[in-house]
């Protein structure tokens, strides 16, 4: 006892770590809780909730929007927002669709790269306007929403693409597990973890919360701002083209309005997974997990026979509650540094 | 603090060696705005060089082109010898400079460490950053300094001491040749600019070469080995501090004497135009007393914390009393309503006129005629015409310099911002006029122009309770100084008695002379 006694003596209060109440204090726990709680309470009620096959559908349902989520997050992380994914998902989605009408027999990886390439160009559109125009991202990509949206329109028509025009192999994709887990949720962690390394560990990763937490310093500091938040949106459309994909091979049919809507469940995983909706701060794990979420309560309301209509009235409160936890936390943590500072003087 | 070889040529007078920075002539232009005609600064290693001038000297901009945030119109720019041009912040980052800025640009949401190193952090293996390394060096940096900071907090909520002391850990990181500070003591207490001057004369044991901008001359004589002066865009002269003084410095920099600081006219006191009485706030002041009457200004004085402000928000109905009244031209003003106040005919200076005096983006025009909304609106709807008129009739009488009333405010410099924010007030014309700090942060030319101003505002009968902690401002403004300490007046002193002593004895020892200054 006495040595702790002298090694606080040592060093100040805040210089000493308590590694699990820094674990419980990550952003990201309090979304993970609600999932794990979400998921326990809904197999209570209805045990089937949990069978193999149901854990696959919901594995399933939440792979897209974990991509999805996942590249969004990059962009508001930079203090910016992409409302364009959802024209982008529905462009890439009919253009998979009308590519193996084309060439039916055209490799799947490279219909994946022409798909990943045709969602980044969409991103830079985004980025370009957005560093060069210096209009607020939010009216921009309100912008190419409706223009993407609107060549989707002209280019589909009412024509449909469906799941059985494609090769079996790519409808396949989607149905196929490996170990238990669906191949694409597989992918879908992967992305996860390659962005989570890269904003984690990487220069470039780090300058985008620099970016996102201030921008005027970023400039001041020298941080090639321009480029890393184009380089956000171009990462965004590319993966926004990668759920675009996937959606083609997931669902029944493709067609002029397929991902519209989107792009606010999108944000809304975003937030609710504890990315601040001002930038500088969040992970794309907790993106992740929130997207998780929001596509777990869709199910688990189907499980308990509760009424559909409840399920956006809860993601609002969730997104509510997001938002508050977050403030509640920031204020508190001022408050404690200020009292802190205080007696050190 | 052990002498160092480089500073001895410097204080001598013969900058011997080559200079570590030099700008030569820069200029540059905003349009038709000259911002800076003639920037010329050398610097030498191992000497710290202030740098002073009023506001719109151009000391701003020639920062901002040593940070490579402007790129000079012309002029030479050399770093050790060689020629630079900077087009970006990263360039001059890369020449070895680095710049503090007035306000600490540091990322809120990252990490103590992180900030220090963003853009530059230890890498490992595969090209990641390596934490543990960036935490280690961060600690090592601040053992340097002898500061107590946790690399691994977020620097959201530092106070504006330690955001200094990181963008200076910062800086020694990167090796700077150059350190420029932008008045950083501005928002500091003593023992904090001890510090801050502690680790700059270290960082010039090193070799380095530091740039020093105040406007507090106390500083740049106690600091600082050479003094260059800016004027109007121009570089004027370049002093070693030991052979000057504080006056020669000002006229250089005022362009004229001293003596026209405190411009003080005498003004006919009227009637009792405020009347406060038994005035008090649990905890925060109590028992406060005293009376303003037409054509005079009363100076509240006393330290920081005295409760100051607080009394003066209390009497604007900003803040609620327990106890006391307030009294207006005879009539008991109802507590706790800002409208019922400036109805009564009361106007409030706030100190913080960039957060509380105006609203930065909005035009000249639109600041100015702010309180006379609803006077100036026909149905409901403000003509913008009418609007303009007003603000033009005021900005003329107050002598604003502004290129145009649609300019937004945020464009002119403080001393011209404060015109406006009283412009703002006189347009209701008001009884009585409440200044707080009036021209903090206004440089020494403009200072004397507000103290016109409010001077002549009292001939016209105007009563006015002005709030400041400068004593040479208080002693020549004020025709009776009430002292406040720890929340109660402990002195009223008339003009002829008030003396700096007798000020600063009342402000800080509140027993003895309290039954003096209710006497004199």
């Amino acid at each position: 006892m006495t040595t702790t006694t002298v090694l606080s003596e040592k060093t100040p209060a805040h210089e000493r770590r308590n590694p699990v109440a820094a674990f419980v204090r990550q952003r990201e726990i309090p979304v993970a809780a609600a999932l794990v709680a979400l998921v326990l309470i809904t197999f209570a009620i209805n045990p089937l909730f949990l069978s193999p096959q149901s854990v696959k559908d919901l594995l399933l349902n939440a792979t897209i929007m974990i991509i999805l989520a996942v590249g969004q997050a990059l962009v508001v992380i930079t203090r910016n927002v992409d409302l364009s994914i959802g024209s982008i998902v529905g462009l890439v989605a009919f253009g998979t669709g009308s590519l193996f009408n084309i060439a039916p027999g055209m490799p799947i990886p490279l219909v994946f790269l022409i798909g990943i390439v045709f969602g980044g160009l969409l991103g830079a559109v985004n980025g370009l306007l957005v560093t060069l125009a210096k209009v607020p991202a939010l009216v921009i990509t309100l912008g190419t929403m409706y223009i993407y949206r609107g060549i989707l329109s002209t280019w589909a028509g009412s024509k449909q693409y469906f799941s059985g025009d494609n090769p079996k192999e790519f409808g396949n994709l989607s149905v196929d597990t490996f170990f238990g887990f669906p191949i694409i949720t597989i992918m879908a962690v992967v992305v996860v973890v390659v962005v989570a390394v890269i904003l984690g560990f990487r220069r470039g990763g780090r300058d985008l919360y620099a970016i996102g937490s201030d921008p005027d310093a970023a400039k001041l500091f020298g941080i090639p701002t321009g480029r890393r938040v184009m380089a956000a949106f171009i990462a965004c459309g590319a993966l926004t083209g990668l759920a675009g994909i996937l959606y083609a091979s997931r669902y029944n049919s493709v067609g002029a309005l397929t991902g519209s809507g989107l792009e606010l469940d999108v944000v809304a995983a975003v937030v609710v997974g504890g990315v601040a909706i001002f930038g500088g701060s969040g992970t794309v794990v907790g993106a992740a997990i929130g997207a998780v979420l929001l596509s777990t309560i869709t199910s688990s309301l189907t499980a308990t026979r509760v009424d559909k209509f409840w399920q956006q009235a809860i993601v609002g409160v969730l997104i509510l509650a997001a938002i508050v936890i977050d403030r509640v936390v920031s204020i508190r943590n001022t408050r404690k540094l200020r009292v802190k500072e205080a007696r050190d003087v | 603090m052990a002498t160092d070889p480089y500073t001895e040529p410097t204080n001598a007078g013969t900058p011997a060696p080559t200079p570590v920075l030099s700008l030569l002539g820069a200029s540059k232009t905003f349009g038709p705005v000259v911002a800076l005609a003639d920037g010329t600064i050398q610097l030498v290693p191992g000497e710290i060089h202030a740098l002073v001038g009023e506001n719109g000297a151009g000391k701003s901009t020639l920062v901002k082109i040593l940070a490579g945030v402007h790129q000079p119109d012309g002029g030479q720019f050399r770093v050790s010898g060689d020629d630079v041009s900077f087009r970006t912040p990263a360039d001059s980052k890369a020449a070895g400079i680095s710049v503090i800025y007035q306000e600490p640009t540091l990322f809120p949401d990252l990490t103590v460490a992180e900030n220090i190193f963003i853009g530059r952090q230890p890498r490992g293996r595969a090209g990641l950053i390596n934490r543990g390394e960036m935490r280690r060096q961060a600690r090592e940096l601040f053992a340097r300094l002898g500061v107590p900071i946790d690399p691994d907090r977020v620097a959201e909520g530092l106070s504006i001491a330690d955001q200094q002391i990181i963008e200076i850990a910062k800086a020694i990181s990167l090796d700077a040749k150059v350190l420029v500070m932008d008045e950083p003591t501005a928002a500091l207490s003593g023992v904090e600019v001890e510090r801050l001057f502690g680790v700059a004369r270290s960082l010039r044991e090193r070799g380095a070469g530091i740039l020093f901008i105040s406007h507090r001359f106390e500083e740049v004589f106690a600091l600082c080995d050479r003094i260059t002066v800016m004027r109007d865009g121009r570089y004027i002269s370049t002093h070693v501090t030991a052979d000057v003084t504080v006056d020669e410095i000002v006229r250089e920099m005022v362009g004229r004497n001293i003596d026209a600081l405190f411009p003080k006219s005498e003004a006919a006191i009227g009637e009792t135009v405020l009347k406060v009485e038994g005035l008090g706030r649990a905890g925060v002041f109590r028992d406060i007393d005293f009376e303003v009457k037409a054509g005079e200004i009363v100076a509240l004085s006393g330290l920081v914390g005295a409760g100051r402000t607080e009394v003066a928000r209390a009497v604007f109905g900003i803040d609620r009393y327990d106890q006391g009244t307030v009294t207006l031209d005879g009539k008991a003003l109802k507590p706790h309503s800002p409208q019922a106040a400036i109805d009564a005919g009361i106007g409030f200076v706030p100190e913080d006129r960039r957060k509380q005096g105006l609203v930065m983006d909005l035009s000249v025009a639109k600041n100015a005629t702010l309180t006379l909304r609803k006077s100036l609106a026909t149905f409901g709807l403000i003509n913008g015409r009418t609007e303009r008129r007003v603000a033009e009739d005021w900005s003329k009488r107050l002598q604003v310099k502004t290129g145009s009333q649609d300019y937004a405010v945020s464009t002119l410099s403080g001393g011209n911002q404060q015109k406006v924010v009283i412009a703002k007030w006189l347009a209701t014309e008001p009884r009585l006029l409440i200044v707080d700090e009036p021209t903090r942060g206004i440089d020494v030319g403009t200072k004397s122009e507000v103290h016109r101003l409010l001077s002549d505002l009292a001939g016209r009968g105007i009563a006015i309770l002005m709030i400041s902690s400068e004593l040479p401002e208080v002693l020549g403004m004020a025709d009776r100084v009430l002292v406040m300490h720890e929340g109660r007046i402990t002195a009223q002193i008339d003009r002829e008695a008030a003396t700096a002593e007798r000020v600063m004895h009342a402000a800080t020892a509140s027993v003895n002379l309290a039954t003096e200054g209710t006497a004199s």
